[in-house]
């Protein structure tokens, strides 16, 4: 800590192996936003190999008709399960993990505002997500009652749903806690110079994403806390048998859930919005509008939510009224595809790995977008309601539109965590395998659904025998491509493994972290640095 | 691009290789009119006027965002093979612009308003439940489907609606067969053609969700709430769907098959629904005869019980075995009673007041006196009468 409260005697070349704790205390009281941004990363990756497992497995029971590994009990405790990993365990952790290491960096700040907090608000993810996962051992099996938990369902299963309640309960606290420590430092640690409207773009988006998580973590919180009552201590806040309203639960569950993939999606788009300048060797088009546009998106996501229960049977005012709301947020939505391409148009541009996520991200979080814009419609929704073009749809934009997002941010600023390059032709083949496999995975679903096949089925007609067996084939494609990645390219960067990263790998690349060394140093910015006119270089 | 695209040309081999391949081991198996086709790609056919504007309308976005896309990434295609450095061309200046700004704010927002006002219509369409000539109440059970003709010609008809059982066995067998698999039921839900029938929903149990693709219907079944919906079939035939609402286990496998018939036929079925319905209905006073109580339980027990009990009786994961089960076993008649009329552990087991008090005694009379249990005793509907009080 002196070395921070007093920075004036130390000279930057010694700060790496100054007070850099070893062994294991260096991980469990991490409290170097590097670290714990490490940290972040490798326990998302755990968890989307965990789900991603659960996923193989339901679509191993999908791949034929009839029921040939599985029971259609566990199947559901498979969907719930890789929902509910997936969610919050994968998507969710990794971009805290690189708010963690990208923010000081970005924005000139020694480290994050409550180092201590920080450490805490990681470390209480591993019980959480110990008990998550450990409830597929307890009596009668993990929840199984779809990661949305809607009631009554919750109410008849086994102990492992007071498990899994708890342990959302603790994950949220943690998200809580690190969206606090966002906010704060995003407001408060910032170099001189350092203007909010020059701030680069993936910390706008956390910033906004911060308040996001803020305002509705504890609506989650809520919710499951009344299921808890009610399972327990003979509420009836969602109990029919009581007098409860089960569609209360649905629409507290979703004024959680409709922000909820927004904040999965937004630091996607900061880091979609640095990357495609750096590489077009031109300024982001639109900076002023790109952060107006995601604040609408955030304000907008909280009116929209029952657009997720047109099929309850809504008043036809409500079902108007989130009709026309949902469709307007693919205004916003919108301005932001268009202002990446034009920065695209007329730059200078190289497709290396980063820029392939990128570009590969517009692409397929666009059709996405659409399939989104075709369910706002409240007519068209009714067949389309719970049917597997939901499944495609969201996966559209949670697995094409965050992760791709997150390979894409791995690959740009991997060098500067680890000290060296990756090999651009691995990575080329981690991204064009997972393309294709991911259509090939998800795209068969949206006629799936069009032809009426309901989501979270253990067994089905021998009509949609054929997309499903396409659908299964390419999601086992696409895992193998998750495994590559991590063998091939992880492992040996984190191994050191590659050719040495330069301080600036990316020609065009903007912005602080590009100010200090590859790998950076374990303290940077001790002293708050002088920034030129633009806040993306340090002159002194 | 010289590095990438083998890598491509093989991903792209692959993707055809699996189809051929699936498309030789696919089993045998034709469209199902008024079910799912084989294959099938596009929206519901529809069967009614509402399924017909559904149809329309999602044709027409369809088109407008196949439009969209192909002008946005047409421009950015157009931009990733002429703007990249490897041709030379140099990165121009220009960052913002207000106008163009403007320019794609506001021409969406316009587009979206568009289709709203397009989708309002329907919207409007589908919520007019009023002036319906048959209403009909459809009750989700874990896992059936019960129907109560409560209004028009049929009134007073009732009757439940059970995925054939030898389905459910091809289903865990893991040997699916025939074009109607998983969608056969025991009694389809009968309604006239051309006529205005209000579906009002409501579940016992948990949510589910009452839906056939091709009238353009989908309406969660609430526990504790009613909620409608309702068609007007253009044509007469067999309509199917599923529960849509994730509802426990045996979420797959509560199909809902609806015949749609002339208005001649409907009369007749009507007429024999109720002579079935007369003849059906047990005298709760009536004294049984072990065997036939025996007899008729079995029945009773093969399309509520054995789904979950199995037909062992010997329960499977968290179902409780019935086999040698103490409380089945026990002398005193009433626990087993109570079990059946108000269900156990929060619903895991349901309760089942819904069965007829002759159906009640019948069961746990079968379950008494079946497998390993050989108890001799007999619980006549009278028991069931005096419990229920």
């Amino acid at each position: 800590m002196s070395a921070v409260l007093h920075p004036g005697g130390h000279d930057h070349a010694h700060d790496d192996h100054h007070h850099a704790p070893h062994g294991w205390r260096r991980w469990v009281f991490a409290t170097n936003h590097k670290d714990i941004g490490t940290l972040y990363m490798l326990f998302s990756f755990t968890m989307l190999m965990i789900g991603g497992v659960l996923a193989l497995l339901i679509r191993a029971e999908l791949f034929q008709p009839g029921l040939q590994f599985v029971n259609p009990e566990l199947f559901n405790q498979f969907t719930t399960m890789h929902g509910l990993i997936m969610v919050f365990g994968a998507i969710m952790p990794a971009f805290v993990g690189f708010a963690n290491w990208m923010l000081p960096l970005q924005i000139g700040a020694s480290d994050m505002a409550f180092a201590r907090m920080n450490n805490f608000s990681f470390w209480l993810m591993i019980p959480a997500a110990l008990m998550l996962v450990a409830s597929f051992f307890m009596p009668g099996g993990a929840p199984a009652a779809g990661w949305t938990l809607y009631a009554p369902l919750t109410l008849q299963m086994g102990p492992s749903m007071d498990a899994g309640i708890f342990a959302m309960h603790i994950l949220g606290a943690s998200s809580i806690m690190g969206s606090i420590n966002i906010i704060v430092t995003i407001l408060n640690m910032r170099a001189p110079g350092m203007t909010l409207m020059k701030m680069p773009m993936f910390a706008w988006t956390w910033l906004i994403t911060a308040y996001l998580l803020i305002a509705v973590m504890p609506v989650l919180a809520g919710a499951i806390t009344m299921t808890l009552t009610d399972r327990h201590f003979g509420t009836s806040f969602f109990n029919p048998a009581g007098g409860g309203d089960p569609i209360m639960y649905q629409h507290i569950f979703w004024f959680f859930g409709h922000p909820e993939v927004y904040i999965m999606i937004l630091p996607a788009f900061g880091i979609v919005s640095q990357i495609i300048p750096a590489f077009a060797r031109k300024k982001l088009f639109g900076y002023a509008s790109m952060v107006y546009a995601t604040a609408s998106i955030a304000i907008l996501s909280f009116i929209v939510w029952a657009h997720h229960m047109y099929t309850t049977g809504m008043p036809l005012t409500g079902q108007l009224f989130f009709m026309y709301a949902t469709m307007l947020i693919s205004v916003p939505t919108g301005v932001k595809v268009f202002n990446w391409i034009a920065t695209m148009w007329r730059g200078s541009m190289t497709f290396e790995t980063p820029m392939l996520w990128a570009v590969g991200f517009i692409f397929v979080f666009t059709m996405g977008g659409f399939t989104g814009l075709i369910l706002s419609m409240a007519p068209i929704d009714i067949n389309l309601q719970d049917t597997y073009y939901v499944v495609a749809h969201f996966h559209y934009v949670l697995v094409a539109g965050s992760l791709f997002a997150l390979f894409a941010g791995v690959y740009y600023w991997g060098p500067k965590w680890t000290g060296v390059m990756y090999s651009e032709t691995r990575g080329k083949i981690h991204f064009w395998g997972s393309l294709i496999f991911f259509n090939v995975t998800f795209f068969p679903m949206h006629f799936l659904g069009l032809a009426g096949m309901p989501r979270r089925y253990a067994d089905y007609p021998m009509q949609f025998a054929d997309f499903n067996m396409v659908a299964s084939i390419g999601a086992f494609g696409f895992g193998f491509m998750q495994v590559y990645f991590f063998l091939c390219v992880v492992l040996p960067m984190m191994r050191g493994q590659g050719e040495p990263a330069p301080q600036k790998p990316w020609e065009a690349a903007e912005g602080l972290e590009w100010e200090v060394p590859s790998p950076a140093p374990f303290h940077t910015f001790e002293t708050p640095p002088k920034l030129d006119a633009t806040a993306t270089r340090v002159i002194g | 691009m010289s590095r990438i695209s083998p890598w491509l040309r093989a991903g792209r081999a692959g993707l055809i290789g699996a189809i051929a391949w699936t498309a030789s081991v696919a089993h045998a198996v034709n469209d199902l009119p008024g079910g799912p086709a084989v294959r099938q790609m596009s929206y519901a056919k529809p069967a009614t006027q509402i399924a017909a504007q559904m149809d329309w309308l999602h044709t027409v976005m369809m088109v407008i965002c196949v439009l969209i896309c192909i002008a946005v990434f047409g421009v950015m295609f157009y931009s990733i093979l002429k703007h990249r450095k490897s041709r030379g061309h140099q990165p121009a200046d220009f960052h913002e612009s207000v106008k163009v700004e403007i320019a794609w704010t506001v021409v969406p927002f316009l587009i979206v308003i568009g289709m709203g006002a397009m989708a309002t219509k329907t919207v409007v369409a589908q919520k007019d439940t009023t002036n319906a000539d048959i209403t009909i109440k459809a009750t989700g059970y874990q896992w059936k489907w019960g129907y109560d003709y409560l209004k028009g010609e049929g009134e007073g008809i009732s009757f439940l609606q059970t995925l054939d059982t030898s389905h459910r066995a091809m289903s865990d067998a893991g040997q699916p067969a025939g074009d109607d698999y998983l969608l056969k039921v025991d009694n389809p839900l009968v309604v006239p053609v051309d006529s205005k029938i209000r579906i009002i929903t409501t579940a016992t149990d948990v949510i589910h969700a009452w839906m056939i693709p091709q009238f353009g219907v989908k309406q969660d079944a609430i526990p504790g709430f009613v909620r409608d919906t309702w068609f007007r079939a253009d044509k007469t035939g067999d309509f199917y769907g599923q529960c849509a609402e994730l509802c426990g286990k045996e979420h797959a496998y509560m199909p809902i098959h609806v015949k749609v018939v002339s208005a001649a036929d409907y009369t007749a079925w009507v007429d024999a629904e109720k002579k079935k319905m007369a003849a059906r209905a047990d005298d709760p006073k009536k004294e049984w005869k072990l065997p036939d109580l025996i007899a008729r339980g079995a029945k009773v027990y093969a399309a509520n019980c054995a789904v979950c009990h199995q037909a062992n009786g010997k329960g499977a994961g968290p179902v409780k075995p019935l086999d040698a089960s103490p409380v089945v076993l026990d002398a005193d008649k009433g626990r087993q009673i109570a079990v059946l009329l108000n269900g156990q552990n929060n619903g895991a087991m349901p309760s089942w007041k819904a069965l007829s008090d002759t159906e009640i005694a019948a069961v746990i009379t079968y379950t008494k006196n079946s497998w390993s249990n050989h108890t001799d005793q007999i619980v006549q509907p009278a028991d069931i009468v005096a419990a229920r009080k």
